[in-house]
């Protein structure tokens, strides 16, 4: 039985300016940063953790931001016009972010994702309207790349690609909004930033913005430690098609997280602080507990990239130890 | 014999391969034999305990075995079995 909480925070007051957006799209980022105060695991006192939580975005994901920017991008550059449909392989919140977007701005959007990709996804991207093609579930997201790949080559005139995987507008949407953000709620105090990576555009971009801002800050990945694994939304490098976005020289430190350590922080996180995440946040929890341990002074900022109740008909939550009567 | 689906991430284990036969009178005795095959792959799907891991799913012509008989679901000849990781994809 936990004990109730002695110290509870004040909420922070309504902002006085107004908080009308002339378009869904227009509330992608600004995103809060919450203190972990319990997850932490007899970290030093002078360690600070915050997650950044980006299921706040209006699709429900860190995805809303490249999404945002590509497109923006791509009406810029005149590659996406009027009849133009937007098309990308995904396995899963870039979609519902191109979905939300495409929506918003009157484009319409195909997407091609794993077969296996969970319900809620499907019915998401269905509900903002957009087109879902599934590609064989045994290839993952490699297998939904390559199929998108086929389609345009069949009829390249008709689509809009953002190509998430090799737009240089993914991690630029996050060196112009993720970094400036964690900089500035930080009051310039981020020493660490510990991401999750699939394209690699999140690590990327706010990483290169805060080393701009401060070289000493460090830029920490956590990946699944296998080709074969369930932490949804990332990628074993070493194993898949590598993004064209991804510079792995640039990150300082590269962390293996295994999927079960990942759910089990989930449901910590849950139930300690509160905060109902994705697997890949639970993946970066642990990678940053991990660098936190080094450490006896330093604020470390862990992107949440999404909310939990995204994956409730997934194995995070309907895993074999639950199906047995074991609580997760 | 049974035709077992591998999925991409496991192919390491059969060569490449994307589909290969086994035997077992029920999965776990398949998952046996996958292991006498290509050494490796048992340890993969299932966890020190012998269940499988929970980001595994396993299907038997095309139902979830965690709605049938779990590892006792039993099989015979003709059947296919798939193995199916939960998916990745990109931050």
């Amino acid at each position: 039985m936990l004990r109730a909480r002695a110290v509870l925070g004040q909420p922070i007051p309504p902002a006085s300016e107004p908080l009308s957006a002339t378009s869904a799209f227009q509330l992608v980022g600004n995103t809060p940063l919450v203190e972990i105060r319990r997850v932490r695991d007899g970290l030093a006192p002078g360690v600070r953790l915050f997650g950044k939580l980006e299921g706040f975005n209006p699709g429900g994901s860190v995805k809303d931001r490249p999404a945002l920017k590509m497109i923006q991008d791509g009406l810029a550059r005149g590659a996406l016009h009027p009849g133009k449909t937007i098309l990308d392989s995904t396995s899963g919140n870039t979609g519902i972010a191109l979905a939300m977007v495409g929506a918003a701005l009157g484009y319409p959007v195909e997407l091609v994702m794993p077969g296996n990709v969970s319900v809620e996804r499907k019915k998401v991207v269905a509900a903002f309207g957009a087109k879902a093609i599934y590609s064989d579930p045994l290839e993952g997201s490699d297998g939904a790349i390559r199929l998108c790949r086929k389609i345009l080559a069949e009829a390249p005139d008709r689509y809009f690609k953002p190509d998430q995987y090799n737009n240089a507008a993914n991690p630029q949407a996050h060196y112009e909004t993720t970094g400036p953000e964690i900089w500035r709620q930080t009051a310039a105090e981020v020493t660490h930033f510990v991401a999750g990576i699939g394209t690699g555009g999140t690590i990327m971009g706010t990483g290169r913005y805060l080393k701009e801002q401060n070289p000493a800050v460090q830029i920490v990945a956590a990946e699944p430690d296998d080709a074969f694994h369930g932490l949804e939304g990332l990628k074993h490098m070493a194993s898949s098609i590598v993004p064209g976005i991804y510079h792995e020289e640039q990150l300082d430190r590269k962390i293996g997280i295994a999927t079960d350590d990942a759910y089990n922080m989930v449901y910590r996180l849950g139930r300690e602080e509160g905060l109902l995440v994705g697997q890949s946040s639970g993946a970066a929890h642990v990678a940053a507990l991990q660098v936190a341990r080094t450490l006896e002074r330093g604020t470390i900022v862990v992107l949440f990239a999404d909310f939990g109740d995204r994956y409730l008909s997934t194995n995070l939550w309907l895993g074999w130890q639950r199906l047995q009567g074991q609580v997760p | 014999m049974v035709q077992v689906k591998i999925p991409t991430p496991l192919r390491k284990y059969t060569a490449g391969a994307g589909s290969v036969e086994a035997q077992g009178a029920t999965v776990t005795a398949l998952v046996d034999d996958l292991e006498r095959r290509y050494p490796g792959m048992k340890a993969r799907l299932c966890d020190e305990s012998g269940q499988v891991r929970r980001f595994v799913n396993i299907f038997v012509n095309g139902e979830d075995i965690r709605f049938l008989k779990h590892l006792e679901t039993p099989l015979k000849a003709g059947d296919e079995l798939s193995i199916v990781p939960a998916i990745a994809g990109g931050h």
